[in-house]
């Protein structure tokens, strides 16, 4: 059984309260930051921690915090990435529905490290109910006086709001958040500059993720060094993972760093293995972004080495032979997966949520989704997988943001572990049907 | 359903935009444009027609051009009319993996229409979506703020059957934003 600091509390009735919430122990990273502690001691506190974002990037936190501008009078912001949009991640969704406090609670901490005297929360709009359940624990907050002025009777005020997005994947990226946030497009900035010298209304800005944001509580209560203890190295700490596709067991799980692929995949604590007994084809293991591995390379890295999941075991071979732990958005695929048609759902949904701004993303992720489409409705050419690379190619570091990047890797990835199956599609179109899966 | 021909909101309302106003900085107000526009959505039919985007920039006192390129931007908000009932069904991985063609053609026997239409009474529009962050209950639809997971056929006729009562009084693409400001 893993270490949880996260979401242990889940099934404890009552805990979106602030009452039950605060009788486990709630707010007390609060209480002994404010009470205690400086604020340049928190973010001591974080970096040794060892957290890094997870969002996705797995920046460390503490450092992207030392970045933060202070120039005297000029406001500074932290706003809270909840807009959790890369397919097959859905766990900061439970975290803020469950314990909707360990978000806010880390709010409050975290600005006050940074010197926040404002934070927003940046949630998607489909999470509408979600961003409501957030409402009504900000309301009890600010009700309590761990939200305002004064808050705890200390010289800390700060003040804490949820704003809603409208559907595009793309603001999840900081800097389109940004521009979103500010009532614009969702269109990413180029950078430099980062946010952490001109962000909200040009003013320095920390974004950070949902997870990392509530995790900054139990680094704060247990000590930067405690926390550093829990997970494998430089994967410190437990992580959420989203876990969707053909298994037993969907839904969220917190790990401990470290935890072999093949034991969170088959064991009854986790995943409860493959629907149906079938066998496993492949996984995706950090979000639609990450490459796609086949079952041999998931559950053992090149070398033969179980595969563990923590950032550094994932992406052991590169992008050869490895991946990314990405969001911790884990989809499992059987043996009766098309891997064409669903490298397909994902090239649609690039192509979807490209903002446009640039050439080689904008119309790269067009071209990828109609020659898929060709492919898997029978109609291939040959050639077009050579095609399909080529583009992939042209896109990668070409853009202004990184989802180009995220557009080209499940394509480069899919040809490269599973060459053979798009060129069975283009050969034998009278086949297709029977390489859709089985439900 | 309030026509599109006069929108303006009502006191109430007023009264919330302006709490939303004032959560940015002093001169910072186009920040509660998304959130304004959620509200118009809901309050004038389910969509945004130009009359109402125009009155958005008037609140807001920004140019209209401000409202249709932020309208048109996200995918959320509708620049055509739809259903009363707005049914959307992910199409992404996880669900498709687990389902969501079925669901789809499912709901299009069932209505008589297909995806992007709206039947012939006002009250279903089918579209289909991406990922909305509900992959462990795939494959999954949403109706207004409402996610609905682990669809079988015959889940799919109950929401139906639910909808096509309970709708006669509500729109279901209205978010419910008083009860929670
Ligand atoms: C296209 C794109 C989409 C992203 N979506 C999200 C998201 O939904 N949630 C998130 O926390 N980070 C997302 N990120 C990463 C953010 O840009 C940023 O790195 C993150 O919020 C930083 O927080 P962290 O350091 O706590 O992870 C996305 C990045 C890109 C390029
Ligand atoms: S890479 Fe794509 S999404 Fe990012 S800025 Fe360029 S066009 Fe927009
Ligand atoms: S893939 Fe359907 S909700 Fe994520």
């Amino acid at each position: 059984m893993g270490k949880k600091i996260l979401i242990h509390n889940d099934k404890v009735p009552g805990i979106n309260t602030l009452e039950v919430y605060r009788q486990h122990g709630g707010y007390a990273s609060v209480e002994k930051a404010l009470k205690t502690m400086t604020p340049e001691a928190v973010v001591e506190e974080v970096k040794k921690s060892g957290l890094r974002g997870r969002g996705g990037a797995g920046f460390p936190t503490g450092m992207k915090w030392s970045f933060l501008a202070k120039p005297p009078g000029v406001e500074r912001y932290l706003v809270c990435n909840a807009d959790e949009s890369e397919p097959g991640t859905f766990k900061d969704r439970y975290l803020m529905e469950k314990i909707p406090h360990a978000l806010i609670e880390g709010m409050i901490t975290s600005s006050y490290a940074l010197g926040a005297k404002t934070s927003y929360i940046y949630i998607r709009g489909e999470y509408f109910y979600v961003a409501r359940i957030l409402e009504n624990a900000i309301n009890e907050a600010y009700a309590a006086g761990l939200l305002g002025k004064n808050i705890l009777g200390t010289e800390f005020s700060h003040d804490c709001y949820v704003q809603v997005g409208a559907g595009a994947y793309i603001c999840g990226e900081e800097t389109a958040l940004l521009e979103s946030l500010e009532g614009k497009r969702g269109n990413p900035r180029i950078k430099p500059p980062f946010p952490a010298i001109a962000g909200l209304y040009g003013c320095p800005t920390v974004v950070n993720n949902v997870e990392t944001i509530a995790a900054v509580c139990p680094i704060i209560n247990m000590g930067g060094d405690e926390y550093a203890k829990i997970g494998v190295g430089r994967s410190t700490g437990t992580k959420l993972i989203s876990a969707s596709g053909h298994i037993n067991k969907p839904g969220v799980y917190e790990i401990e760093m470290g935890v072999p692929v093949e034991e969170f995949i088959y064991s009854e604590e986790y995943c409860g293995g493959i629907i149906n007994g079938r066998k496993l084809k492949a996984v995706v293991a950090g979000g639609s972004s990450v490459p796609i591995l086949p079952a041999e390379l998931i559950l053992k890295t090149e070398k033969g080495e179980p595969r563990l999941m923590t950032y550094e075991s994932l992406s052991d071979g590169g992008f050869a032979t490895g991946t990314m732990l990405g969001s911790g958005g884990f989809i499992v695929y059987d043996e009766t997966t098309s891997i064409v048609k669903n490298l397909y759902t994902f090239a649609r949904f690039y192509h979807h949520e490209s903002c446009g701004q640039c050439s080689p993303c904008r119309e790269g992720t067009g071209w990828m989704e109609k020659i898929l489409h060709r492919i898997v409705e029978g109609h291939g050419k040959p050639g077009d997988v050579d095609l399909l690379w080529d583009i992939q190619r042209k896109i990668e570091g070409n853009t202004i943001c990184p989802l180009g990047d995220a557009a080209a890797w499940p394509v480069a990835s899919a040809i490269r572990h599973f060459r053979k199956e798009f060129e069975d599609y283009i050969k034998y179109p009278e086949k297709i049907k029977d390489f859709m899966p089985v439900v | 359903m309030s026509s599109n021909s006069k929108n303006t909101f009502n006191e109430e309302t007023l009264e919330l935009v302006n709490k939303l106003i004032k959560r940015y900085p002093e001169g910072k107000h186009k920040s509660a444009l998304i959130p304004i526009l959620h509200i118009a959505q809901a309050e004038f039919g389910g969509w945004l027609s130009p009359e109402t985007m125009d009155y958005v920039a008037s609140i807001l006192n920004i140019k209209p051009i401000e409202v249709y390129e932020v309208a048109s931007f996200y995918s959320m908000f509708n620049l055509k009319a739809v259903g009363k009932c707005l049914i959307e069904v992910c199409r992404t991985s996880s669900c498709w993996a687990r389902g969501s063609e079925d669901v789809v053609k499912h709901l299009e026997k069932r209505l008589g229409i297909k995806e992007g239409e709206t039947t012939k009474d006002g009250m279903f529009t089918i579209k289909t979506v991406e990922c909305l962050g509900s992959c462990g209950g795939a494959p999954m639809l949403q109706v207004g703020a409402s996610f609905h997971e682990n669809l079988t056929k015959e889940k799919v006729d109950a929401l139906l059957d639910d909808y096509r009562t309970a709708g006669k009084q509500k729109s279901y693409t209205d978010l419910d934003y008083k009860n929670t400001l």
